[in-house]
């Protein structure tokens, strides 16, 4: 059975082609498909019958229980044997069915088969979640197949609205399936109908998935999207709406009811659901024209019937339902395949503008004659011998006392007289003759085109003489319920008995409708009202469409703060109520470590209050500077003299970063959009705050275990070779953390580049030519050749001899000697200081963060001096190169341990007694750490060229085009 | 583990004025903010790294008595992304003042036009099915079939026909919007 769903998978992924490329005389091959499937089945009767449920499985999620596994008992092989048989008959229909012109028919016939395939596995599927992949594959297809004229708005309409209908109920039935096999504990549907525990959720869970089979099958309320569906092609009605999809919903109940047929509340859902179904189903059949839509009302009904039955859940009525699904798919599909065959011929599916069809055709007649007789139960057909035993079955549990066997029987008795009325008003609209209608013309009978209907109409009067074998049958799965003492078994006759009396009447009574159908038709016209379940449908979906974007308009605002702000109430409300329900306190409370932390965290403290009344942006950095070094201060006290260092240097370039900016920008912040809001914003940041420290206090008392770094100082000196452990772990216990850091400094000096420069981030900082480079500091320091047609006084910065190599260029008034001085002695010491702190890190406070902001600082000082032109000079690298070359020796280190056969970033460790250096020590990591060095250098150094130079450039160039205009 | 109460509230004082901040609309005070809540993290890691001691450097003191090295390398990269993506802030703050000179979180104009634009339900309308799929087409049509690709055809126009006149209300609408701002502003001044 797995390989022949394979099978079916296979084919209907090459279907299409092959029919774009052959045509529509490549569906008999199609049919082959299904027909495999069919004999399969049929293969396997023997066992089946004999009470020997065939299993295949195959794991592929154990974890999940997700199994793929099928399995053959009776209901299933009735099922399979109705959708595989019914399903070649429809491909084989097909043939004649589409023009060679038909657009897109070899998505059709794909969609068709898969659809074939789904239902298939739906019907054979033993785990449930391999049942619920099958079932929305079956929605996901009729979608495809109901929207098949794609050019239609009824068409897509109509696929839109059964695909939402029945997904959402299938969701629901996801729920129900997921509850179920939690609780149960199993997967596998025939363990849990075994199994059936009576629990509430057990219950909760079965009304759930109860809720996704009426969807599926057209009960009230979802009854709406089926006849929508009808815009589909008649070949897809006859197959899905009438013996395969739509009877997945009647399949799932029936599969369900020998275990939870019990289950509170199933019962009267079923039958008062059923039976309004059927009775409404029916009551707008009879007023329909167009005979496609009077069979999806006729189906509507009919289904409404088979859920009373089957949901009514006693061993006689399981009998009489699985008798009943078959009846109905063999004359339902027939019908609808001969209304294709109308359509086909004449051009219009109403009945108003058909008359003499009989005559011309009196083959299709005679077969619609036979399979609307078994609609209408008249007797020797198999749909009497079903409705029969349903009656039965019904009359003798009321006999027993049963109300909702009373309701069942006059309801049910009552939407056969309507069925017996509509199955007339067929047969009549169809095929007699009316006179005030123009005649059809004659054409010729394709034998072939009738032979699908045929076959179906033919198999409900076969099958009716062997009632009983077949009944025989079908008890493996009637079986299953308790015996009630009184076995009703299919038979072709069961004498006159109550059930044959309610038969008689019904008929009779349908056919006293049908003879007054003009009055009839009058009272239906008078008592319909407006009120619809699709426009009811229609209203919600509108409805929904209001809501949502009335919710996207209120929550999406647009407006930054207001995200942000919301974000974090949420944040506040759920961890603030977390944390008041917490139980574990730290067991140690101390004020401070020393003094000093309270001294300085009072600084820190005012500092950061008073930020959030500065008005001025100079203000505003000064206090942040305050803030930032108060960290340096309390990491130092805390004795983390890495992070001392580090935030000192950070401070520093981030404070010479913030001036550049805000040199561009207003001296006062905010003057213009005056703040909204203020006490809000203050009462969110509070609530922040004491969740934060609340939640700090709770997280350090849950800290109950030995920490890990106890182990590291010593771990870092044996395998890393380093003292200074904070290093070893950056370089190596945690380089992977490290180099991503790395990457996402490179993203940010890229970003800043690209965000300053307005065309290409290339380096083009100006760089003094050869010569001026060449020239020696005595050269430089040469006043220079006074300008002859210049007066030039002593004082004048402009002649002053250059202590840097770019100090001709900066505009006089801008030069301070004490500072180029200054620098242009510091450079050089600072710089080796730099290198001094990366490569002393290992063992010593430093490394390649804080050496390499040490050599950033020393060009920021260059920068400050001397300008852009200095920058240039001091840097004769490219950011982006410095940038580049840090990251590929940092990768490189994590990489290349790999070609030895160690683990990524492994460390190696050298040592060797030198001549004249004596005992030297290398270890790998140090590799490492001048990459993060040369990072840390090109970031500061892009953040100086791009918020320093680049800014300057367009200052300038603004400055110039002012001038140039006020010229103008 | 211990808690060093003045750590906790420095950094409580901390979160609270950043938060503050990042909820403004100039974006130097956000980016103020932002460096405020960073050393604020810092801060909480610290907290939650336990109490003091001496350096970790091997040999010094035995590993009980040093401080926690392992948020120290934590917080050591923290200082330093900061850095990074400040820069980044500072040059967003840049750009925005020299192409629009404004230091504003400006709203986002698609979001606020969804919120004033009337709502206008797009889904289709149930549309009334023909009753033959061959019609004219059909082997031996009778003389009242209907002619599908007639039929497609007006369905078609009646289409386009309402999306235009969606359109031109959506245009009504936004005209009035825009008068409706024209009078604000009036009123204003």
């Amino acid at each position: 059975m797995l390989a022949t769903l394979l099978l079916f998978a296979v084919v209907a992924l090459v279907a299409n082609p092959l029919v774009a490329r052959f045509g529509t005389r490549m569906f008999p091959v199609l049919a082959l498909v299904p027909l495999a499937a069919l004999i399969v089945t049929i293969v396997q009767s023997p066992a089946v019958l004999a009470g020997d449920a065939h299993l295949e499985s195959f794991t592929w999620i154990p974890q999940l229980g997700f199994e793929i596994t099928v399995r053959l008992d009776t209901l299933s092989w009735l099922l399979a044997l109705i959708v595989t048989g019914v399903g070649s008959l429809v491909l084989f229909y097909c043939t004649f069915y589409f023009g060679r012109d038909e657009e897109g028919v070899g998505r059709f016939a794909a969609t068709l088969l898969a659809f074939a395939g789904c239902m298939y596995g739906l019907v054979i599927a033993d785990n449930v979640y391999l049942l619920y992949a099958f079932w929305e594959g079956t929605t996901v297809f009729s979608y495809l197949l109901i929207g098949h004229y794609i050019g239609r708005r009824a068409s897509r309409t109509a696929a839109l609205q059964a695909l939402i209908v029945t997904t959402a109920g299938g969701l629901v039935m996801l729920v129900g399936l997921v509850m179920l096999s939690v609780t149960v504990g199993t997967t596998s549907l025939s363990e849990l109908i075994a199994l059936a525990p009576v629990e509430p959720l057990v219950t909760t869970a079965i009304l759930l998935i109860l809720v996704g089979a009426i969807s599926k099958s057209a009960i009230f309320p979802f009854h709406f999207w089926l006849p929508s569906a009808m815009a589909a092609p008649t070949p897809v009605s006859a197959y899905l709406h009438a013996a395969a999809m739509v009877q997945a919903g009647i399949y799932l109940v029936a599969r369900l009811a020998p275990g939870f047929a019990d289950t509170p509340g199933w019962r009267e859902a079923l039958v008062t659901l059923g039976l309004l179904t059927m009775l409404l189903g029916a009551w707008r059949a009879l007023k329909q024209n167009d005979l496609k839509l009077l069979l999806a009302y006729g189906t509507v009904s009919q289904l409404g019937f088979l859920i009373t039955v089957a949901g009514y859940g006693t061993r006689n009525a399981a009998l009489a339902a699985v008798a009943l699904l078959l009846a109905h798919a063999l004359y339902k599909a027939a019908l609808f395949l001969i209304v294709g065959i109308i359509d086909h011929r004449a051009g219009t599916r109403d009945l108003r503008k058909l008359s003499g069809l009989g005559r011309e055709a009196p083959f299709l007649a005679t077969t619609a004659t036979v399979a609307a007789a078994s609609m209408a139960g008249i007797p020797f057909t198999l749909g009497f011998v079903a409705k029969e035993s349903v009656l039965a079955a019904l009359v003798a549990d009321a006999a027993d006392g049963q109300l909702l066997g009373w309701v069942a029987v006059v309801g049910i008795a009552l939407g056969s007289v309507f069925t017996v009325a509509y199955s007339a008003r067929f047969l009549w609209g169809a095929f007699a003759r009316k006179t005030e209608v123009e005649q059809v013309r004659p054409v010729h009978e394709s034998l072939g085109f009738m032979f699908s209907p045929a076959l179906l109409a033919a198999a409900g009067i076969i099958a009716a003489p062997l009632a009983a074998p077949i009944g025989t049958a079908l008890e493996g799965y009637s079986a299953q319920f308790a015996t009630t003492g009184t076995d009703i078994h299919l038979a072709l006759w069961h004498g006159f008995d109550i059930a044959f009396a309610i038969s008689a009447g019904t008929i009779l009574g349908g056919l006293a409708l049908y003879w007054a159908r003009v009055p009839v038709s009058a009272v239906q016209t008078r008592l319909s009202t407006n009120v619809n379940a699709n426009e009811l449908y229609l209203e919600t979906m509108r409805g929904i469409d209001r809501v949502a974007s009335r919710i996207t308009a209120t929550t999406q605002r647009g407006s930054l703060p207001f995200y942000l702000g919301v974000t974090l109430l949420v944040f506040v409300g759920t961890v603030g109520t977390t944390l008041i329900l917490n139980t574990t306190w730290p067991s140690e409370w101390r004020l401070w470590d020393s003094p000093a932390q309270l001294a300085i965290a009072v600084v820190m403290g005012i500092a950061a209050i008073a930020l959030a009344g500065a008005n001025k942006r100079f203000q505003a950095a000064l206090l942040l500077g305050a803030t930032g070094y108060g960290m340096a201060a309390q990491f130092a006290f805390h004795g983390d003299p890495d992070l001392a260092l580090t935030q000192v240097l950070v401070e520093s370039v981030t404070l010479i970063a913030f001036v550049l900016v805000l040199r561009r920008l207003p001296a006062r912040l905010g003057q213009v959009h005056e703040s909204r809001n203020r006490l809000l914003r203050a009462v969110i940041g509070i609530g922040v705050g004491l969740v934060m420290a609340v939640g700090s206090i709770v997280a350090l008392g849950a800290r109950t275990a030995a920490p890990i770094s106890l182990e590291l100082p010593q771990l870092a000196y044996e395998q890393g070779h380093g003292f200074n452990t904070v290093n070893v772990i950056l370089v190596d216990i945690r380089g992977w953390d490290t180099l991503g850091e790395l990457s996402v400094l490179i993203a940010a000096a890229t970003g800043v580049a690209s965000l300053v420069f307005l065309r290409s981030r290339t380096d083009n900082l100006p760089r003094p030519p050869k010569e001026v480079r060449r020239r020696t500091l005595r050269a430089r320091l040469k006043p220079l050749p006074e300008r002859p047609h210049e007066e030039s006084r002593p004082d004048d910065a402009s002649t002053r001899s250059a202590w840097l190599l770019a100090g001709f260029k900066l505009a006089p008034e801008n030069r301070s000697i004490l500072l180029e001085v200054v620098v242009r002695l510091m450079f050089h010491a600072i710089i080796v200081v730099s290198l001094f702190i990366l490569f002393s890190g290992h063992n010593a406070p430093g490394g390649g963060f804080a050496g390499g902001l040490v050599a950033g600082l020393a060009l920021a000082a260059r920068y400050l001096a001397g300008g852009r032109y200095e920058l240039g000079a001091a840097a004769p690298l490219d950011a982006g190169r410095l940038l580049g070359v840090g990251l590929l020796l940092a990768a490189g280190t994590a990489v290349v341990p790999l070609f030895f056969g160690m683990a990524p970033l492994e460390s190696t460790f050298f040592e060797a007694e030198l001549p004249i250096l004596g005992h030297v020590e290398f270890i790998t990591s140090t590799i490492f750490d001048v990459g993060v060095y040369l990072v840390v250098v090109g970031m500061v150094l892009d953040v100086l060229r791009s918020l320093g130079a680049e800014v300057d450039r367009q200052q300038e160039d603004e400055s110039d085009e002012i001038a140039e205009g006020s010229l103008v | 583990m211990s808690v060093s109460l003045v750590l906790v509230a420095l950094m409580a004082i901390f979160y609270s004025v950043g938060v503050y901040l990042l909820l403004e609309r100039s974006m130097t005070r956000v980016l103020l903010g932002f460096m405020l809540v960073g050393n604020a993290t810092n801060l909480l890691i610290l907290v939650i790294a336990g109490r003091s001691g001496t350096p970790p450097f091997y040999g010094d003191a035995p590993a009980s008595e040093m401080s926690d090295p392992l948020p120290q390398a934590f917080v050591l990269t923290s200082i330093v992304i900061t850095f990074g993506v400040s820069a980044f802030l500072m040059a967003l703050i840049y750009r925005s003042w020299r192409l629009a000179n404004a230091d504003v979180v400006q709203d986002d104009v698609e979001d606020v036009e969804i919120g004033r634009r009337r709502v206008s339900v797009t889904s289709e309308s149930s549309a009334e099915a023909e009753d033959t799929e061959f019609g004219t087409r059909a082997a031996a049509a009778v003389s009242t079939a209907l002619d599908l690709e007639e039929a497609e055809r007006l369905e078609e126009e009646q289409a386009q026909r309402e999306a235009r006149d969606r359109e031109a209300l959506d245009r009504e609408l936004r005209a009035e919007d825009g008068h409706a701002t024209e009078l604000q502003e009036e009123e204003k001044l």
